[in-house]
Formats: C-alpha cells, sequence, structure tokens
C-alpha cells in the first residue's frame, strides 16, 4: 500500500475545525499557565509556610510526572469522585497547571532578580507591600521572563496534542477519525505535522512580536 | 494497593528501558545532529537545520504515530515497544542536537582561534582542545533532556505501550482509587528521575575535575 | 516661617552588629529649610537620610514628622498601614533613580497618586503635565525610562516625588551616578525647589551646590555630627580638624 497524499483534501473541513480546536486550547491553557503561574510564584516566595510548604510538594509532583499521567487523573480520576468535567475543560486544566507550575518556576526567578531599588522607590512613595508586589515587581519579573515563557507556550501548543487521549477533537483527534475512515494513517498523521508546524511558527512570530513590543518597557 | 503494585514495577522496569534505549538513540542523533549543523558543508548543515526544525516544531506524539501507525505504509513493520524507542529517540535527539550545539558553539570562541595558531589542524583543535571543554559543558543541560525524556516515554501509552502511565491509566479507571494509583505511578517517576538526576551530577562532577 | 521643627530627629542611633553607624545624632529641621549632610563615604549619612522615612530603621531613637512619629513600635499590621501613609509626605530621591522601567514616565508619575490619592485618571493626568512641566521634561511624557539620559531620569524622579505633594524632599547622593555633563540640570530642578522653599534634606558630595543652596550644613564621619552650621562658616571657616581634612580633599578642582 503506497502513499496516497490526494485523499487528504476531502477531509481539509475537518483538519481545519481540528487546527481551531488545537489553537483555542493552546491560548485558553497558555492564559491559564501565564496567570496561574504568577499566582504559584507569588505563593511559593510570599505566602505563609502553612500553604507555601504544601505548594511546593504539589509543584514538585506536577514537574516530575508526565503531562499524560496528569491528564489522566484529572479527566479519569475526577470523574470517580463525581466530578465530569467536559473533555475540553479537563484538556485546558491540565495543560494549564502543569505549565503553570514550569511558569511559576521561571517567574519566581524573575520576582527575585528585581532590583531592590524598585522596592525602595515604591515603598518610598507610600505604596503597600501588596502594591509594590502588583504593580511594580510582578509586572517587571514578567517582562523580564517573556523569552523562557514562550518557550513554555511552544512546548504547550506541541503538548496540547495529549488531549487527543482523553478525547478532545483537536488537530490529533481529528486526524485520527480521519484515519478511521481512510486507514491513511501516515498521509494523515503527516497532514497534521504540517499543520502544527504552520501553528507553531505563527506562535513563534507572535511571541517574537511581544518580545519587540516590550523592548522598550524593561 | 498491594495487588497492583507487583503490575507497577513491571511497568517501570518497561519505561525504565524506554528511557534507556531512546536517550542512548537521542544522543546518537543529537551527536550527528551538532555534527551536521556545524559542518562546512552547507547540504549537511540544512538536513541538520531541517532535523531539528521540524522535530521541534511538531508533537512527539504524533511523530510516534507516524512510525508506529505510517510506518507499514512506507514498509516499516515495528512492534510499538521499538516504535517508541526509534521515536523518542528520534525525538529527544533534536533536542539534544541543540544542547550539544549550543555547548560547542560557547566553546569555540576564542579557544578555536588560540589552537589554530599553535598549529593545531581543524580535526585536532576539535577533538583535543573544543570536545573535552564542550562535553563538561553539555552535561548538565543534557540532563534536563533526560529528564524530559523519561517523563516524554509516557507518551508511548497512547500506542498501547504498558509502560507506567498505561498501566496507572488502567487503574485510575478501574479502582476507585485514582489519586493513589497516580501517587503510586508518579513516585515511581520521580524515584527514576531522582537516580538520574545523581547520575548526572555525579559524572558532571568527575569531568569537572579533569 | 514658624519655628516648630518639621522634621525632628532625636538620639538616633544605628549599629549593625557591634558596628555602630550613627550614634546618637539629634537634628531638627524647620519648615522651608535646606540641610545638606556632607562627610566621607560610611560615614552614615545615607542612614541617617534613609532613618527618615524608615527605610533603614534606627536601633533606638525618634523620628517625627509634624507631630507624627514615623518609627512608632507596632503590630506589624498596623505599622505598614502607618509607614505607607507617613511616606506620602516625604518624597525621596535616590542615587539610582529607581524609575519603573515597565511604565512610561507618565505612569511613573500617576502610579502612586492613582493608587493612593484614589484621584481620576484626568486628574492624574493633569499632575503628570505639571510636575513634568517644572522639571522640563512635558516632551518625554510618552516615553519610557530607557529612552531618557541619566539626568532626565532623575528629573522624572524628582517629579514622581513631587506629584505626591511631599512635606518633605530627601535627596540620597541624587547626582552622584550621573555623568558631570548632566548634573547641572538636576542641580536647577533642585535649585528652584529650593527657591519655592520646599523643605530638603541633601545627602551630596558637590560642596559648590551645597554651599549656594543649603541654609545649613552638616559634617559626618564615623556616624556622629561633627560640625554643622551655616556653609559660610562650614566651608570657609570650619572648626573641626577632620572637617578641613575632608574639605580640603573635596574642595580641590571646586571654588
Amino acid at each position: 500500500m503506497g502513499l496516497d497524499f490526494s485523499v487528504v483534501p476531502a477531509f481539509a473541513g475537518a483538519l481545519f475545525s481540528g487546527a481551531l480546536w488545537t489553537i483555542a486550547i493552546t491560548l485558553s491553557a497558555a492564559v491559564l499557565s501565564f496567570f496561574g503561574g504568577i499566582v504559584f510564584a507569588v505563593i511559593a516566595l510570599y505566602a505563609p509556610l502553612v500553604i507555601r510548604y504544601p505548594f511546593r510538594l504539589f509543584a514538585w509532583l506536577f514537574m516530575g510526572t508526565p503531562l499524560l499521567l496528569q491528564l489522566f487523573l484529572i479527566y479519569f480520576g475526577l470523574i470517580q469522585i463525581g466530578i465530569d468535567l467536559p473533555a475540553f475543560v479537563a484538556g485546558v486544566i491540565g495543560l494549564g497547571l502543569h505549565f503553570a507550575v514550569y511558569n511559576s518556576d521561571i517567574i519566581q526567578a524573575g520576582i527575585l532578580a528585581v532590583d531592590k531599588g524598585q522596592y525602595e522607590g515604591a515603598r518610598t512613595l507610600g505604596l503597600s507591600r501588596i502594591q509594590t508586589l502588583r504593580k511594580v515587581v510582578v509586572p517587571q519579573a514578567v517582562r523580564s521572563v517573556v523569552p523562557p515563557i514562550g518557550n513554555n507556550m511552544i512546548a504547550l501548543l506541541k503538548d496540547s496534542a495529549l488531549v487527543s487521549v482523553i478525547g478532545v477533537a483537536e488537530l490529533t483527534l481529528s486526524s485520527q477519525m480521519a484515519i478511521s475512515r481512510t486507514f491513511r494513517p501516515f498521509e494523515f498523521y503527516v497532514a497534521a505535522a504540517a499543520c502544527y508546524y504552520v501553528i507553531n511558527l505563527g506562535l513563534e512570530a507572535g511571541l517574537r512580536r511581544i518580545e519587540r513590543r516590550i523592548q522598550l518597557a524593561r | 494497593m498491594l495487588r497492583v503494585f507487583p503490575f507497577f514495577l513491571q511497568a517501570a522496569w518497561v519505561t525504565i528501558q524506554l528511557s534507556v534505549l531512546s536517550c542512548a538513540m537521542g544522543l546518537v542523533c543529537g551527536a550527528l545532529g551538532a555534527a551536521a549543523r556545524l559542518s562546512r558543508s552547507p547540504a549537511l548543515r540544512f538536513t541538520g537545520a531541517t532535523y531539528v526544525s521540524v522535530i521541534r516544531g511538531t508533537p512527539a506524539l504524533i511523530q510516534v504515530f507516524i512510525l508506529y501507525f505510517g510506518g507499514p505504509q512506507i514498509g516499516i513493520q515495528l512492534e510499538a515497544f521499538e516504535a517508541g524507542v526509534l521515536a523518542l529517540g528520534f525525538n529527544i535527539g533534536a533536542y539534544m542536537t541543540e544542547t550539544m550545539r549550543g555547548a560547542i558553539i560557547s566553546v569555540d570562541r576564542g579557544q578555536n582561534e588560540a589552537a589554530r595558531t599553535l598549529g593545531l589542524s581543524r580535526f585536532e583543535t576539535f577533538r583535543s582542545v573544543i570536545l573535552p571543554q564542550a562535553l563538561r559543558l553539555m552535561i548538565r543541560p543534557l540532563g534536563v533532556n533526560i529528564n524530559a525524556l523519561i517523563k516524554g516515554t509516557a507518551l508511548v501509552a497512547a500506542i498501547s505501550v504498558v509502560e507506567l502511565t498505561y498501566t496507572a491509566q488502567r487503574y485510575i479507571g478501574s479502582t476507585y482509587k485514582p489519586f493513589e494509583m497516580f501517587l503510586l505511578a508518579g513516585s515511581i517517576y520521580m524515584v527514576i528521575i531522582y537516580v538520574t538526576g545523581l547520575g548526572v551530577s555525579w559524572l558532571d562532577r568527575r569531568v569537572a575535575l579533569k | 516661617m514658624s519655628d516648630r521643627p518639621i522634621i525632628d530627629i532625636r538620639h538616633a542611633a544605628k549599629s549593625y552588629g557591634p558596628l555602630e553607624v550613627l550614634k546618637d545624632i539629634s537634628l531638627q529641621v524647620q519648615k522651608g529649610r535646606i540641610v545638606a549632610i556632607i562627610g566621607p563615604s560610611g560615614s552614615g549619612k545615607s542612614t541617617l537620610l534613609r532613618a527618615i522615612n524608615d527605610l533603614d530603621p534606627l536601633s533606638s531613637g525618634e523620628v517625627w514628622l509634624d507631630d507624627i512619629q514615623v518609627n512608632k513600635a507596632l503590630p506589624p499590621r498596623q505599622y505598614e498601614t502607618h509607614i505607607n501613609s507617613v511616606r506620602q509626605n516625604i518624597g525621596m530621591v535616590f542615587q539610582h533613580f529607581n524609575l519603573f522601567p515597565h511604565l512610561t514616565v507618565r505612569d511613573n508619575i500617576t502610579l502612586a497618586p492613582k493608587m493612593l490619592k484614589g484621584i481620576s485618571k484626568a486628574e492624574a493626568d493633569q499632575l503628570a503635565v505639571e510636575q513634568l512641566n517644572k522639571v522640563g521634561l512635558l516632551d518625554r511624557i510618552d516615553y519610557y525610562p530607557s529612552q531618557l539620559s541619566g539626568g532626565q531620569k532623575q528629573r522624572v524622579a524628582i517629579a514622581r516625588a513631587l506629584a505626591m505633594k511631599p512635606k518633605v524632599m530627601l535627596f540620597d547622593e541624587a547626582t552622584s551616578a550621573l555623568d558631570p555633563e548632566l548634573v547641572e540640570e538636576v542641580n536647577l530642578v533642585m535649585k528652584q525647589l529650593a527657591e519655592e522653599h520646599m523643605t530638603m534634606i541633601i545627602v551630596t558630595h558637590e560642596m559648590g551646590f551645597a554651599q549656594d543652596v543649603c541654609d545649613r550644613v552638616l559634617f559626618m564621619d564615623q556616624g556622629v555630627v561633627v560640625e554643622e552650621g551655616p556653609p559660610e562658616v562650614i566651608f570657609r571657616n570650619p572648626s573641626n580638624e577632620r572637617t578641613k581634612n575632608f574639605l580640603r580633599k573635596h574642595l580641590k578642582g571646586q571654588h
């Protein structure tokens, strides 16, 4: 059985809608992982010990185990205790939390690297600790770590393929549905890979634009 | 818990085999990739760059699927385990290519000129001046790649290789103890990663002493 | 001008372990007066200045602003509220500007007024325009700090502090980090403030500037005020040997 890519265009619509879902899940999880990363970073650095230590344990567990395992826990595990999340929501939460933990690590380093003079500048104006953190320190920390967080976003896009295993009809699952009708796995997986590659190029271009835009404000 | 434990241990052994074999393959791919990317031949440089860009630009899961499900169409018939090892190794090799290239480049500046003015050939310079220093620099970042690889082996659960995540999924779905099953599998992953980390640190210290 | 001091430092002392950086210093500053603190590095002059808004808390002694004790002993939470409201009345300008790099000049100036005084965006903008006009940088209102020269940064930092309408301004070596040709533009802004009778305490290395602008000069060394008086006396006719030595080194090349 040779290769025949002419079967692909017939499923272009399905692949396109799968690609849109991939983009939707990636962006939703990226937003969750970004703000979650900030919250986690602040918890890891400043929360009272009774919160900080359990949180560090949670972070350690999330960084030391595979994303796929975490997705299984969130999707199949929660069903057993009566929480039946739609697959899309479970996927966004799983991807978002997983990358939030990674982002948190980066943002913590960014917060610690903010110059001491910035705290003094804000505090002498009369800003409280929390106001200083929210308006001065965290925004600067986040700007300084945009490139490594961008790398995490790119990893997130590729890992979004994993949510196909819990039944989100994104690009990978769409290509599998086409395969089950045509029995042409090679053609459709390559087509899916090409779509991912293009989305990846778009994401990289977007990240470069963000980096350029914040260049002055650093 | 006790009843399922032996199954998890068996699965852990599969995960370890997957990790070790694909790591070995990744190191080979990484070395070849780095050599290609740093070569003087434009064709080789292009091949190396394409390898890195395509592999890093697409999901590892899709790469596994192409090899395992698509392979037979182009005459490659593999067991799931074999396909998993090859795809994971080829995948991590692209990341290792960049790690190795980065280490070599960062030594190359200055050192290269110094060695060449001594009269060493390009090859001699690389072998006796650049490479020993670069090896030292690349051990820790390669450790990071290997850490990612170990967690990445989980995705061959999607082609039904009975490794840790596949086993955990089966019990997460069938016992009424999802968190316990997660923690059991998770702790085994962390032990594997921890021991690997110790190995990397040991190697790093040993090489640093020279 | 009333005789009641607006800043009143009583028996300030501070030590890091066995090292005494401030030894029983008292200082009163009347409203509208300008005091310069000079002295070799490590003399404790910056520490004293930073004690006034409790940025470097004293080990003992009291700091009063009007009739409020700045370094009041309070439980942490109450202290936090207390010190934040006190600091709104004490402007501070740093050697390294400490502008917020992620905010435009406008937002640097309006951040604290908007958050702490609850003024509207329009009022805040008006405030930024006023203050920037004062320091001659209105045309830079939408720039980021990274686009400004050192002198411009420091003038924005002064405008930022002034926007809180402080009762006192503290200057901690405001021109030491600047290239020599940029010092004058910052000095001009400070002179202008002096003419407007802003109460100022200035830690500086610039003897010429201290001589021109200040009502009173304190010479500090090793944590004590060695000598103080009007600039004519301190600079022309100091009585203490340490003061003479210090001035001999620092007036060289200046007039």
